[in-house]
C-alpha cells in the first residue's frame, strides 16, 4: 500500500530550481532513506510533504488523500523533526511533549507522555528544562514529540545532525525499533550514506532537485558487485598472479600500493582460498561501501537515471 | 482554537521575559507613589501655582484619582514597549527558536494558529493594563485615599466629583486597552517579517514613535494624515475625564463632553487593528517556512 505517492513535484525560488519533477513513492513499513548532497533539495521536499513550503508544481498524496484538500487529517498522521529538533528550552521535556501532544489532537495522560519519554531514555530528565539538554537529548526529545501522538507516517530530516557516535547509534536504534516494533512507516533523509545504509529498506537518491534513483536498499547492495580493498604481504606478487588467473576481469590498476577488485560477495572464501594456495598471506580483504562508491558515481557524473526501479 | 488559545497562553506565562513587564510597571508605579507622598504636597503646590490667585481648593488635591491621572499620563508613553516586547516576538521569537516549523507541521490551519497568538498576545495585554489599574488606581486610594479629581489643563482646571470618577476610569482603562491592542496588533504584524525578535520590537518602537511625532507636529502638511494615524487616537482616553455642564455652568454627573470623539477614535483603532492582523495572516499563509 502507497502511504506516500509524489508526482512532478517541482518547487522554484525565483531563477532557483530547488525541486525538479520529483516522483517517489512510500510504501506501508518502508524506512525510506531519503538521500542527497547538501543543497540536493531533500529539505525543501520533506517541507513540502509537511506543507511548510508550497509547491510550484506537482501533487502529492499522502494516505490516498490529497495534501492540498486535506491537511488537517494528513497531518494528524504525521510525526516530523525537521532538521535541527527546536523545541522550547523554558520549559522541561515533560511539558514540551504534553504542549506538542495537544497541539496534534490528543488529550495526553502522564502514563503516555512518561511512556514516550521512557522509549526515548528520556524519563529521568522529564521535568528538566531543555535548555540544560545536550544536543543528542535534544534530538531524542524531537523524535518523542513526532510520536506522541501515535503517528502512521514518521518524517525526520537528518535526525542525526551534530550528534556524537553514540547518539547517532541511539537514532539509528530507535527507527530501527520503529519500523520493527510499531510497524511505523518511516522517512528519513540524511547525506550520512552509511546511516542510511544501515537502516533503510528503500532508498532513494536525488541530486539537483531531481530523482537518480529510486530502489530497494538491497538491489543497491548488490553481492555480485561488491567492490574489495585487498592487502597482502607482498601486493605486487598478489597483483600480477590475480592478472594471470580468472579473478583478473574486475581486477583495477594498483594505486597508491593498493589492490581494487569488483568479486560477488560469496567467493570471498574461495577467493582468499586461492591466494594462500599461492603463497600469499592475507591481510585483509576489505569490502568497500558499495553504496557510497555508487552514490559518489552518480551524483559527481551528473548522470539523471530517471528509471533504476524494478 | 480554545485549546490553542491555551497553550499560548501557557507560552506566555512560563516565559521570565513576560514578567518583566508585570515588574517594570510596579518599579515604575511604585517610585511615582513613593515620590508624591513624600513630597506630594510641594508637587501639588507648584503645579497649582498658575491657579493659586484664582480659587482656594477646599479639600485634598492629592488623592487616589489624581495619582492615577498622573500615573496614567506617564505609564502610556513607556507601555508600548512592555507590550512590544511580547507581542512583536509572538512569530519572530518562534522562528528564531526554530520552533515555529514544528509548530506549523501540527493539524491546524495557519490562521487557527495564528489567531489563537494574537488573540493571547491581546489578554496579555489586557492583564498589563488590569495590573496597571490594580497598582495606580486600587493602590492610589489606598494609599492616598479619595476625593475629587483635579485635573489641571494648559488654561483651565477641570474638577470631577469623586462620585462621578470611577466610572470615568473603567472607561478610560477599556479605551487604553483598545489603544494598546493596536499596539499589539503592530507587533505581530511587523514579527512575521523577520526571524528574530529585536527587529520587530525596535520596528514597533520607530513606526509608534515617528506616528506620535507626525501626529503632535502642527505642520499642514501632515494635518492631513493625522485623523488616519492610530497614534493620534491613542490619547482619546482623557475625553472620558471632560463633561458637559448645565445652563448654571456645573457639571452633568455621568457626562461626557465629546463622546463622538471616543466612538471614532475607538473605530479608527478597531480598523488598525482589523488591518494589521488580516494583512499579517494574508502575507503569512502565502509564506514558505525555511527556517
Amino acid at each position: 500500500m502507497e502511504i506516500v505517492k509524489v508526482e512532478a513535484l517541482t518547487k522554484k525560488f525565483d531563477q532557483l530550481t530547488a525541486v525538479n519533477q520529483l516522483s517517489f513513492s512510500v510504501l506501508s513499513g518502508d524506512v525510506y532513506g531519503f538521500l542527497g548532497q547538501n543543497g540536493a533539495g531533500k529539505s525543501t521536499t520533506i517541507r513540502m510533504l509537511l506543507t511548510l513550503i508550497t509547491p510550484t508544481a506537482g501533487e502529492i498524496q499522502i494516505f490516498g488523500l490529497s495534501l492540498l484538500k486535506h491537511r488537517k487529517e494528513i497531518l494528524q498522521q504525521i510525526g516530523a523533526v525537521i532538521e535541527k529538533p527546536d523545541v522550547y528550552k523554558y520549559l522541561s521535556a515533560y511539558e514540551n511533549l504534553t504542549l506538542f501532544a495537544k497541539l496534534s489532537g490528543i488529550q495526553p495522560t502522564r502514563t503516555m507522555i512518561m511512556e514516550q519519554l521512557e522509549i526515548v531514555g528520556l524519563a529521568h530528565r522529564a521535568n528538566d528544562t531543555v535548555k540544560t539538554f545536550s544536543q543528542g537529548m535534544k534530538q531524542r526529545l524531537g523524535i518523542a514529540i513526532a510520536l506522541v501522538h501515535n503517528p502512521q507516517l514518521i518524517i525526520l530530516d537528518e535526525p542525526t545532525n551534530g550528534l556524537d557516535p553514540q547518539g547517532i547509534a541511539d537514532i539509528r536504534n530507535l527507527i530501527l525499533n520503529l519500523s520493527k516494533q510499531y510497524k511505523k512507516t518511516v522517512i528519513v533523509s540524511s547525506h550520512l550514506l552509511s546511516e542510511i545504509e544501515q537502516i533503510a529498506s528503500r532508498i532513494l537518491i536525488i541530486d539537483k532537485g531531481r530523482k537518480l534513483v529510486e530502489d530497494h536498499a538491497a538491489s543497491l547492495f548488490d553481492p555480485s558487485k561488491t567492490i574489495i580493498e585487498l592487502d597482502t604481504n607482498n601486493n605486487e606478487a598478489a597483483y600480477n598472479i590475480l592478472s594471470n588467473s580468472n579473478w583478473g576481469n574486475t581486477l583495477q590498476p594498483i594505486r597508491n600500493g593498493q589492490i581494487i577488485l569488483q568479486l560477488n560477495k560469496l567467493d570471498i572464501p574461495l577467493f582468499n582460498q586461492y591466494l594462500v594456495s599461492k603463497d600469499i598471506a592475507v591481510y585483509s580483504l576489505q569490502p568497500r561501501h558499495s553504496l557510497e562508491d555508487y552514490f559518489l558515481q552518480i551524483t559527481a557524473g551528473k548522470q539523471h537515471v530517471e528509471a533504476f526501479t524494478n | 482554537m480554545w485549546k490553542h488559545l491555551q497553550i499560548e497562553l501557557y507560552k506566555i506565562f512560563h516565559r521570565p521575559r513576560t514578567y518583566l513587564a508585570f515588574a517594570a510597571i510596579t518599579a515604575l508605579i511604585g517610585v511615582i507613589q513613593l515620590g508624591l507622598k513624600v513630597d506630594g504636597k510641594e508637587y501639588t503646590e507648584f503645579v497649582m501655582a498658575d491657579f493659586a490667585g484664582s480659587f482656594s481648593v477646599d479639600g485634598k488635591i492629592l488623592n487616589g484619582y489624581f495619582i492615577c491621572y498622573v500615573i496614567l499620563q506617564l505609564l502610556l508613553v513607556h507601555v508600548p514597549l512592555l507590550i512590544a516586547l511580547i507581542a512583536a516576538d509572538m512569530i519572530s521569537g518562534e522562528a528564531n527558536m526554530g520552533t515555529l516549523r514544528l509548530l506549523l507541521t501540527k493539524p491546524q490551519s495557519r490562521t487557527e494558529i495564528l489567531l489563537a497568538k494574537f488573540f493571547a498576545s491581546v489578554i496579555y495585554t489586557i492583564l498589563l493594563l488590569i495590573w496597571i489599574a490594580i497598582m495606580g488606581l486600587f493602590l492610589s486610594m489606598a494609599i492616598f485615599g479619595t476625593d475629587d479629581l483635579f485635573i489641571m489643563k494648559s488654561s483651565y482646571v477641570v474638577v470631577v466629583k469623586s462620585s462621578d470618577v470611577f466610572w470615568r476610569y473603567c472607561g478610560a482603562f477599556c479605551f487604553a486597552a483598545l489603544a494598546m491592542t493596536t499596539v499589539a496588533a503592530l507587533g505581530f504584524f511587523l514579527s512575521f517579517f523577520a526571524e528574530n525578535s529585536i527587529g520587530p520590537i525596535v520596528a514597533t518602537m520607530s513606526v509608534i514613535i515617528v506616528c506620535t511625532i507626525l501626529s503632535t507636529m502642527n505642520i499642514p502638511l501632515f494635518n492631513l494624515i493625522k485623523p488616519y494615524l492610530f497614534t493620534s487616537h491613542m490619547v482619546t482616553w482623557k475625553e472620558f475625564f471632560d463633561f458637559k455642564v448645565n445652563d448654571a455652568n456645573e457639571a452633568i454627573i455621568g457626562s461626557i463632553q465629546y463622546p463622538e470623539k471616543i466612538i471614532k477614535s475607538a473605530i479608527v483603532l478597531v480598523l488598525h487593528i482589523i488591518g494589521f492582523v488580516a494583512g499579517g495572516i494574508w502575507y503569512f499563509k502565502k509564506k514558505d517556512v525555511l527556517s
